[in-house]
């Protein structure tokens, strides 16, 4: 089989860190090729390189044999190569074929659009595919699964040989998944190339026939997946065994933090669970979308749970707004800290502060000094590199700026830490300050609530770990008792 | 000792110095093309004047820049300058034909009327803002036509003349050779300075216009800041328009028309972000000074009106376009 897409050594780094060193891959016509990597494995600055978002630093990429460099997306496309991204964006209020033909309108003689052959060659793109949607259906009344498979037609009506497909049963259902797989078989057929990005290892198998996978932004195998296991690609993909970047120095106490039982959420989950000990490190894992942080909104006020009970330090509790969890102890670290966690516009002081207004100027006029304390206090504590605490939040790295957010939170005192996704953009060395801090607290009798979807940070960290599947926990396990296969193999 | 220098004249600092500083150093510049060009200008009499003239314009963006610090917009402060200054005039009239039974009352409840009227359209903007998630640019729109209509229901359509001359001191009175309404711009001014960069309430003004999920997810009411701010700006509103018609001596149903863009353009110009989060009520009082000092030199400069409009239009679009090229070009 002809080879439609050839990478090697391809190479990007954002301010000094190597987001990819060595990124290869070769997709052949008609084959589904799995590309596997962890989070931070490198897998969509790879895609966006070969999409022509980012320019590469180094490395070769040839289309069929003779080499290119994609400027932008349209070049790409221009060239056969399309992407089906994971977080869609059709023009809500416009058909079918208006979204597919977009920017190409067929037009008749004065200029104005030819909507009915638009619409019949759309329906004929739609038929060929066998997808049974009309092409002139408006893109707001179809499903986040329809509107993939519109995706896939508009690929092919720009005549795309290779398509990228960026997770894309993370948003919808098991029936609609099969769906999209039929529709990559005869993607297949039709002699085209599908690189699918997907956590999903048992997809993997169903769908893919070769596979690459990367860590640490650099390649690490390839080949039949015919020839592997799913524990051989596992391993693969987490690679090393746990070294000491996760030092764990915490000892869980015998008396109950926070305990949760039977917590129901309509659309998101049902029957959670579990309790937390005090100097204990919990963790929740699970995919994205698994229900875990809808858990965090219902525990800290921002959403309401249908069912349910909480308990801390043995207590029944009502949470029905953020300040009813601050005031027994809880702080909340988001999973998006530049969407919920900072005020980017405003100082390092300012957002130290944030959460703690009423207490440090409880009599309505601002105790300027106290906050100057308090944030020099935090920056000390968490060793916050900013050249001045008046300096935009905005200016500062992401490590640091995710320690801004931890001593907001610490700024009260907690008890109870529920920590998001707490390493997630952060490099290395703020990782192992902010494991340090969460170790700290724990053994100074705090409860810590970690859900994680790298699933060393979780075997690393946490003393014990309960598991999330589509909204339900499949089981809570000691850490000595599993390892990275069981938790994958439990999530997926 | 270069050395010393460049590393205190850093690029940061220098953009932050044009940034905090460049509208009043515009506003220095203008006032100094004035006053060499035309001798007029620098008077006592002409200055007190000028005040006189941004007072009211003042008041309203004062109250302005409460809520577009916290992303919205208010729109209807012309509206309600007109209601509350013809209801407030209905209980400071000796005229028969337009009072309440009872008229004309102590200036002291006409006050507090005029100032409720604005905190009540303030209260019914703000909840259907902040509590049923309504765009301010549609409620407060909508609020500009309905407030509008109440006035004209109210005054039959006709002015409310013959005001007290106690009601009509907060409008035409001195104190010390100031003028009261300049006083009162002082006054609002401070207050809203200290409330916006010392209290609890600014701070959370400035987070909730910066994030509003971070404000949430950090226990900040959302819901009641943005009620609140809508009824400090109406209530100004109010107060205003007691301000326009102690001044002119009767109120007039048709006050106060277009009044909530000049409000906005003063904002805009003092260099607070449209989206909320940033910006200064220092740059607003300039904003509405320099809107004022251009309107008088035109003046002086035997300029027609009209010419002042087109002016005016370049200086609110140019003031913004030189902030987008400071925060994402250089």
């Amino acid at each position: 089989m002809e080879l439609l897409l050839e990478v090697e050594g391809l190479k990007k780094s954002f301010g000094g860190v190597a987001a990819l060193s060595d990124g290869r891959l070769e997709l052949r016509a008609g084959s589904v090729h799995a590309l596997c990597g962890g989070n931070g494995a490198g897998k969509s600055t790879f895609l966006k390189i070969l999409m022509g978002i980012y320019k590469r630093d180094g490395g070769v990429i040839r289309r069929r044999g003779a080499e290119v460099d994609y400027a932008s997306p349209a070049e790409a496309l221009a060239a056969g190569i399309a992407i089906i991204e994971q977080e869609l964006s059709p023009i809500p209020h416009m058909t079918v074929a208006e979204n597919i033909y977009l920017g190409r309108e067929p037009s008749r003689r004065f200029g104005g659009i030819d909507f009915n052959s638009m619409n019949r060659a759309a329906q004929a793109l739609l038929d060929e595919l066998e997808f049974n949607i009309r092409a002139t259906q408006r893109m707001i009344d179809l499903t986040v699964a329809e509107m993939q498979l519109v995706e896939i037609a508009k690929a092919l009506s720009h005549d795309a040989e290779v398509i990228f497909m960026d997770e894309p049963t993370s948003a919808i259902g098991e029936r609609e998944a099969q769906r999209l797989f039929s529709a990559i078989r005869r993607l297949q057929a039709l002699g085209r190339g599908v690189v699918y990005v997907s956590h999903r290892l048992s997809e993997i198998f169903e769908i893919a026939d070769t596979y690459t996978a990367f860590r640490d932004g650099a390649f690490v195998g390839s080949g039949l997946l015919a020839e592997v296991n799913r524990q051989d690609l596992i391993r693969m993909i987490v690679g090393r065994e746990l070294s000491e970047e996760y030092v764990k120095t915490n000892t869980p106490g015998d008396d109950v933090g926070i305990e949760v039982e039977g917590l129901c959420r309509s659309d998101a989950f049902e029957a959670i669970s579990f309790s937390a000990h005090k100097g204990e490190i919990f963790g929740i894992y699970g995919l994205m979308g698994s229900g875990r942080t809808e858990i965090f909104e219902c525990l800290f006020g921002l959403e309401k749970a249908s069912a349910g009970a909480i308990f801390i330090d043995g207590e029944s509790v009502t949470i029905n707004k953020p300040t009813d969890a601050m005031a027994l102890g809880v702080a909340l670290v988001t999973e998006d800290r530049k969407s919920t966690g900072l005020n980017l516009l405003d100082s390092v002081r300012a957002n130290i502060c944030m959460a703690s207004l009423p207490e440090l100027s409880p009599l309505f006029v601002m105790n300027r000094a106290g906050e100057v304390d308090a944030s020099r206090r935090m920056r000390a504590d968490f060793q916050i590199k900013a050249a001045r605490d008046t300096m935009p939040v905005s200016g500062l790295s992401g490590g640091n700026q995710q320690k801004v957010v931890l001593g907001k939170w610490f700024l009260r005192n907690p008890r109870i830490l529920l920590l998001d996704e707490p390493t997630r953009g952060v490099d290395v060395g703020a990782k192992r300050e902010i494991y340090r801090i969460m170790c700290d607290f724990a053994n100074a009798g705090g409860t810590v609530v970690m859900v994680s979807s790298e699933i060393d940070e979780v075997l690393g960290m946490a003393d014990r770990i309960m598991v999330m599947r589509n909204g339900k926990s499949v089981g809570t396990f000691d850490r000595r008792e599993t390892n990275a296969q069981a938790l994958v193999n439990l999530s997926t | 000792m270069s050395e010393t220098r460049s590393r205190w004249f850093t690029a940061e600092r220098r953009r932050t110095l044009i940034q905090e500083y460049g509208i009043f150093l515009a506003f220095l510049i203008l006032a100094a093309i004035l006053s060499v060009s035309n001798e007029f200008f620098l008077t006592p009499g002409n200055i007190s004047n000028v005040l006189l003239q941004t007072s009211i314009n003042g008041v309203l963006a004062v109250g302005m820049t409460f809520v577009i610090l916290t992303g919205g917009i208010d729109l209807s402060v012309g509206s309600v300058v007109a209601l509350a200054g013809i209801v407030s005039a209905s209980f400071a009239t000796t005229s028969s034909t337009a009072a309440i039974y009872g008229a004309p009352y102590p200036v002291i409840i006409a006050l507090a009327v005029g100032v409720a009227v604005g905190v009540a359209c303030g209260a019914l903007s703000g909840l259907i803002v902040s509590y049923f998630s309504v765009p301010a640019f549609v409620t407060t729109l909508g609020m500009l036509s309905a407030a509008r209509g109440l006035t004209l229901i109210y005054g039959g359509g006709r002015p409310v003349p013959a005001l007290t001359p106690e009601f009509r001191w907060i409008g035409t009175g001195h104190v010390l050779g100031i003028p009261a309404p300049v006083i009162i711009l002082a006054i609002v001014f401070g207050l809203a300075w200290w409330t916006l960069t010392r209290t609890r309430f600014g701070r959370y003004i400035y987070a909730v216009g910066g994030n509003a999920h971070a404000a949430k997810t950090s226990g900040i009411d959302v819901v009641r800041i943005r009620f609140v701010v809508y009824v400090i700006s109406a209530g100004l509103a109010g107060l205003a328009g007691m301000l326009l018609s102690a001044r002119t001596g009767s109120a007039l149903p048709q006050a106060g028309i277009a009044y909530e863009l000049d409000a906005i353009a003063a904002v805009v110009i003092g260099g607070t972000s449209l989206s909320g989060g940033i910006g200064r009520i220092t740059g607003t009082l300039i904003g509405a000074l320099i809107i004022g000092v251009m309107n008088n030199g035109l003046d002086l400069m035997g300029i027609q009106s009209y010419y002042q409009q087109v002016l005016k239009g370049a200086l609110i679009v140019g003031a913004v376009m030189l902030d987008q090229k400071r925060s994402y070009g250089a």
